[in-house]
């Protein structure tokens, strides 16, 4: 076999070894969503996710929870991105190259290094105990804004990097200030790719159970919330309290599908919709 | 008194010596176009005077640069006021991804221009002076980021008439151009020579000898030669600029 003839078989075995590993992927994604889907879609109804929980938590719906997902959603993205937004512009705009920005990078990565679990008791002690909102929307909010914090100074901070520095020329050349400059051509021209951020903190937050464990979730609480001092039920923590500890967990199996599908339809609509905002905003004005 | 003048001006970079001992003069209502081989300082020589340089680390500048008699460089003088009255047109055609009217209201808007009709008039004005009026008048609020390269730089030239600066630097700001629009570009700095002193930094010998008044021919941070660009071309007095300018080297 002559040289070219083992370089196309090399060539081929790669090339299908690539290719059965993508599609391996692609198979495992498929199987646990048609599991679930196929476990739970069969108590999707109008009810299900329109009427509150019934018979300890064995029938009737998952109403609360739903709005308690999005309320902590909605909380802890008004609390990560102004400050993660600020703070990357913070480190890509005003820091020098060197030992302090270099700092500050590796203290936010090591922020998203750590255990969520670990932000539910931080928070439980700061937010719960010691600023004493009890268990509450607020509470669960800061306490999950924290954990998406990295995520959205870094995706900042990324989407800046990314922007050719002719375009902060050309505005500080017009005498613009260097304020004026980020608030009117460097953020809006990140803000797309800010948008990816969003993406990722609503995946994060929608999913999370341990840091909501001590600061908001309630085991049952069939009415809505208020105000945010008050408690809401989550679809993940009442997933795991109708798979594990409900009052009667064979019966509710059904329903912990349900919920599962739910959680991963809200996760789905927001990301289409922060998707489609995003390419409107690409589009608006042909940001590359 | 000369427009511009540059006196004694050193300039370095860390360690690196980029600009030693400048002198220079520039008349109003003149074109005045910097020539040299890459890195011979023209660029940076040219960015004194808007003090872009200030916003690379590790610069150091030494000696006076001067506009109408006053020190740019002086405390007195707040770089964004400096900036209005000095404009830029960079190499690479840079308009904002906003809409055509926009991107040369930008200049106005940041200096607190709220006025309609006065923004909508100074727009039109400056499109029309920067040639672009005829091609752009009826797509005003679409994206600039549509516009050829030519086009796009010359609105990146109304951009910075906007401001109503009295001097404007250019950059190389046809070297990224086709032969057309370059032309476009070189009658259009011919124009703006009645009412503004310009500065031109180019690569293209036949430019420099169409567009200026005055040419200054930089070597290894040094200003080698400046004279009528007539002399430059036809009579240099440094070999080193006769060597460049007939293409020996550079």
């Amino acid at each position: 076999m002559g040289i070219s003839d083992r370089k196309k078989l090399a060539e081929n075995l790669a090339f299908w070894t690539f290719r059965m590993l993508s599609f391996s992927v692609i198979a495992l994604l498929f199987t646990i969503l048609g599991f679930i889907l196929y476990n739970g879609l069969s108590v999707i109804s109008w009810d299900f996710i329109t009427k509150m929980p019934e018979d300890g938590m064995t029938k009737g719906g998952i109403y609360p929870a739903i709005i308690g997902t999005l309320c902590l959603i909605g909380g802890s993205i008004i609390v990560a991105f102004p400050i993660g937004i600020m703070s990357g512009i913070y480190i890509n705009e005003y820091t020098k190259k060197g030992f302090f920005r270099n700092f500050i990078q590796l203290m936010t990565a090591n922020l998203s290094g750590i255990p969520s679990i670990v932000f539910g008791l931080f928070g439980m002690s700061l937010f719960v105990n010691q600023l004493g909102f009890g268990d509450s929307i607020l509470a669960g909010s800061l306490t999950l804004g924290l954990l998406v914090l990295p995520i959205v100074i870094r995706t900042t901070e990324e989407s800046l990097k990314a922007i050719d520095n002719s375009f902060r020329y050309a505005s500080l050349a017009l005498g613009a200030s260097k304020l004026q400059t980020i608030a009117r051509v460097t953020l809006p021209m990140a803000l797309p790719n800010i948008i990816t951020g969003l993406i990722l903190s609503i995946g994060r937050v929608s999913g999370e159970t341990a840091p909501i464990l001590f600061t908001v979730a309630a085991y049952f609480l069939p009415k809505l919330p208020t105000s945010v001092f008050d408690q809401v039920m989550a679809l993940p923590y009442h997933l795991y309290v109708i798979s594990t500890s409900g009052t009667n967990i064979t019966e509710s199996r059904a329903m912990a599908y349900g919920t599962a599908v739910v959680l991963i339809l809200i996760v789905l609509i927001l990301n289409l919709v922060a998707s489609a905002l995003r390419k409107y905003l690409i589009n608006k004005h042909k940001i590359n | 008194m000369p427009k511009i003048e540059s006196k004694n001006v050193h300039l370095h970079y860390g360690s690196f010596h980029a600009l030693k001992g400048i002198n220079m003069s520039i008349e109003k209502n003149t074109v005045c176009a910097l020539i040299g081989p890459s890195g011979c300082g023209k660029s940076t020589f040219l960015r004194l005077f808007n003090r872009m340089n200030d916003l690379i680390d590790g610069v150091k500048i030494e000696g006076n640069c001067l506009i109408d008699g006053k020190d740019i460089y002086s405390k007195e003088v707040h770089i964004d006021d400096l900036r209005k009255r000095v404009g830029m047109v960079f190499q690479k055609p840079n308009p904002f991804p906003k809409t055509i009217f926009e991107n040369v209201a930008f200049g106005l808007r940041v200096n607190g221009i709220t006025h309609k009709t006065f923004i909508d008039e100074r727009v039109e004005r400056c499109l029309k002076q920067a040639a672009l009026w005829e091609e752009v008048k009826d797509k005003l609020k679409k994206s600039a980021m549509e516009l050829s390269g030519g086009q796009q730089q010359r609105l990146c030239i109304a951009r910075a008439l906007a401001i109503e600066p009295s001097v404007i630097l250019m950059d190389e700001p046809a070297s990224a151009l086709d032969p057309i629009s370059t032309s476009k570009i070189e009658e259009l700095i011919y124009e703006l020579k009645s009412q503004y002193t310009i500065i031109i930094v180019t690569h293209n010998m036949q430019q420099a000898g169409r567009v200026s008044d005055t040419t200054a021919f930089f070597y290894v941070g040094e200003l080698v030669e400046f004279n009528s660009t007539k002399k430059i071309f036809t009579n240099p007095t440094d070999i080193r600029t006769q060597n460049y300018i007939t293409g020996r080297f550079g």
